[in-house]
């Protein structure tokens, strides 16, 4: 038996290293990681140092930024000038339609379409978002939820006729529902309804789309509600134990299933408990898909993460501070090893980003990984008294979160995280601490720069920002409505027709009759009518 | 229409459209129940017209609009001329991520007041009273 030293030093030997002087500026030698030989290392388990042995000695994070644009033709020239700067992977932000699954032209569309991001309607915007991409040479990545199937299903039929084969797409769908009930409010069905769609997905990625990562579990978004570091821990690794027991329930070994899973979490600005959260969660993880789900693959096991800084803590006050708060932000990301990095823009708590404000927030995680040394080492703050009493207690606190929510599904995580939702206790804590915190501010027990304290500065002109014109969203209208004029009105009917039948029985995976409605045109917000005519609709009842 | 400090107000919060961000408009809905006004909150996915509708129902003295996904220049002004066409004239409050170059438009569209992110409590019923007062600044 060896020790976990030498455990760790010979997954470290067998990985390759990047390019770079690993040492201080004064020319001291650095280890790739400190600790006693029998303490915790990364890559082995519980991971809670790291998922990989080399760290950002391998490969540094990703500097992954969000960013969508008016029409899929707009779109695509900017994924097109990505590809050209050498980016292997696109990130595509849907608009608010198309996040709920409305078309363009619905009456609840007005003022949204192509706001926020890029407008689908039918597989003719596919087409264009996607013209001279080779799917099956990069990775897409899609930020949906309610739709996802069938923003995949338009994604596949757009593949199939680009002549890419299914098993040569690779890529990431956000499809993470429970935080949609819980924090994000972008639902459409009732919770157990979309679960199976959730479940559809699952299954027919596995079985055709092996480079597919299926589910993006989010703690980002509870965070941005209101809830505690703890809360977001706890309620997104318990989302995440529900999707494992969902894709067990439709037959999938948890090693076959679990891989394909990545996390998404915020960085707030208290930074030592943001760092201890990070590590506890991988901790939590590798014991419980070990331990509970029986896992054995390490891939299973190796919680991996991507990081955006809050959006909540940026004021609209002097929003150059707003660059200082990132940063400090993106650093505790970093130092919890985050794969994956976006960092906010000075002025999105005024606007949607300037292109010169998403660049200076662009240089913020250049700053990090190549000025200032601190990917040398993997997980530095391993081994601090206080960083390490941190992750214990932030562990203790998502340990007490799972045991309530196991109690309310009497054994099971996913019937407990749908019982939760339904008896609005997710939403209600959420709701809770986002009152708490804005209580202490207006007590004046948390200091916030430029607002509560330090508004020297306050009085001067706010700067500019982006300004968002109407122009898309009737060249959009006008788009689908020549789509519509164009297909064939019957085929469309009949692909619809069997998708209400196959949605009616839950045995029947949706995904086949998506891709086939979505070939012959057939609308986002036709597809999502013709599952609400069988599914209903989600109204939330509000609690104040 | 005047309303004294003393006296009970009615306020009905209301998130219009596909913005789904709940956070502010829930915890404004609280802080002002803390100042004993009687809050009414619509739940998400309104539009203009069920706002007018659950406005005048309801005989509040102010809606309280949240915005944050940057659709207010779209959907405010039709809250306003909604309740208008009901032949109400309930002042209308906006609340969210608005940027300073739109304010005058909004206030030209009829919108009593406007707060920004940060407003501590105080301010959020001050502008409240104020906009229920018809002493807002045009």
């Amino acid at each position: 038996m060896t020790n976990p030293r030498e455990q760790w030093q010979e997954a470290f030997d067998a990985s390759s290293i990047r390019n770079d002087k690993f040492q201080t500026m004064s020319g001291i030698p650095l280890e790739p990681v400190y600790g006693p030989e029998d303490g915790e290392f990364p890559g082995i388990y519980p991971y809670t140092r790291g998922p990989y042995a080399s760290m950002y000695r391998s490969k540094l994070w990703t500097m992954r930024l969000f960013a969508g644009f008016g029409t899929a033709i707009d779109t695509n020239q900017r994924f097109k000038d990505i590809l050209k700067s050498g980016g292997d992977g696109l990130s595509t932000a849907f608009d608010m339609p198309t996040l709920m699954g409305l078309d363009s032209d619905d009456p609840m569309s007005l003022g949204e379409v192509g706001r926020c991001g890029v407008a689908i309607d039918t597989l003719a915007d596919m087409r264009d978002l996607f013209a001279d991409i080779d799917l099956g040479g990069i990775t897409t990545s899609m930020t949906i939820n309610s739709p996802a199937a069938v923003l995949l299903a338009m994604f596949v039929a757009q593949a199939e006729n680009a002549g890419v084969p299914r098993v040569k797409l690779g890529g990431t769908l956000q499809n993470d529902i429970l935080k949609e009930y819980q924090a994000q409010k972008e639902f459409v069905f009732p919770p157990r309804q979309s679960m199976r769609l959730v479940r559809d997905t699952v299954a027919f990625t596995a079985a055709e789309m092996p480079r597919w990562n299926s589910i993006s579990i989010s703690g980002y978004h509870i965070r941005e509600a209101g809830s505690t570091a703890a809360e977001e821990l706890a309620f997104t690794l318990a989302n995440g134990f529900a999707y494992v027991e969902l894709a067990r329930q439709a037959g999938l070994p948890v090693d076959a299933f679990a891989p394909r899973l990545s996390f998404f979490f915020n960085a707030h600005i208290d930074f030592f408990e943001e760092i201890a959260k990070y590590r506890a969660a991988r901790r939590i993880w590798a014991r419980w898909l070990s331990k509970r789900y029986g896992a054995t693959s390490e891939r299973s096991m190796q919680l991996r993460f991507h990081t955006q800084t809050a959006g909540v803590s940026l004021t609209a006050q002097q929003p150059e501070v707003n660059i200082v708060r990132t940063a400090i932000e993106a650093l505790a990301g970093v130092l919890g090893g985050t794969q994956s990095l976006h960092t906010n823009s000075m002025d999105e708590a005024l606007a949607l980003p300037t292109e010169r404000s998403a660049r200076i927030a662009l240089r913020t995680q250049q700053v990090i990984a190549h000025e200032t040394n601190v990917a040398h080492v993997a997980d530095p703050l391993g081994g601090s008294y206080y960083v390490e009493a941190l992750t214990d207690q932030m562990e203790q606190m998502a340990e007490e979160i799972f045991a309530k929510i196991d109690e309310m599904g009497g054994g099971s995580m996913l019937e407990g995280c749908i019982v939760g939702i339904d008896e609005n206790w997710f939403q209600g804590r959420i709701a809770d601490s986002a009152y708490e915190l804005e209580r202490a501010f207006n007590r004046g027990e948390r200091t916030i720069v430029g607002v509560s304290k330090f508004l020297e500065g306050n009085e001067e002109d706010q700067m500019e920002t982006l300004r968002i014109t109407n122009a898309d969203e009737q060249k959009q209208r006008q788009r689908l409505a020549s789509v519509k004029q164009d297909r064939n009105e019957s085929a469309v009917l009949d692909a619809l027709d069997r998708l209400a039948k196959d949605a009616v029985d839950p045995e029947v995976n949706l995904m086949p009759a998506l891709v086939d409605a979505s070939q012959v045109y057939a609308t986002v917000g036709e597809m999502m009518n013709t599952m609400a005519g069988v599914f209903g609709r989600h109204i939330e009842v509000p609690t104040i | 229409m005047t309303t004294s400090d003393n006296q009970s107000l009615r306020v009905l919060v209301a998130k219009v459209g596909l913005d789904g961000h709940d956070r502010g408009v829930k915890v404004v809905a609280r802080l002002l129940r803390d100042a004993g006004i009687e809050v009414i909150y619509t739940g998400l996915f309104q539009t203009p017209e069920t706002v007018a509708a659950a406005a005048v129902d309801e005989d509040v003295d102010v809606v309280g609009l949240s915005m944050l996904s940057g659709a207010h220049m779209t959907l405010a002004p039709l809250v306003v001329q909604a309740i208008r066409a009901r032949g109400a004239d309930i002042p209308v409050v906006i609340g969210g991520i608005v940027p300073n170059h739109d304010l005058e438009e909004l206030k030209a569209a009829g919108i009593a007041e406007i707060l920004g992110p940060g407003a501590p409590a105080s301010e959020v019923v001050e502008a409240v009273r104020r906009a229920a007062a018809g002493t807002s600044k045009v």
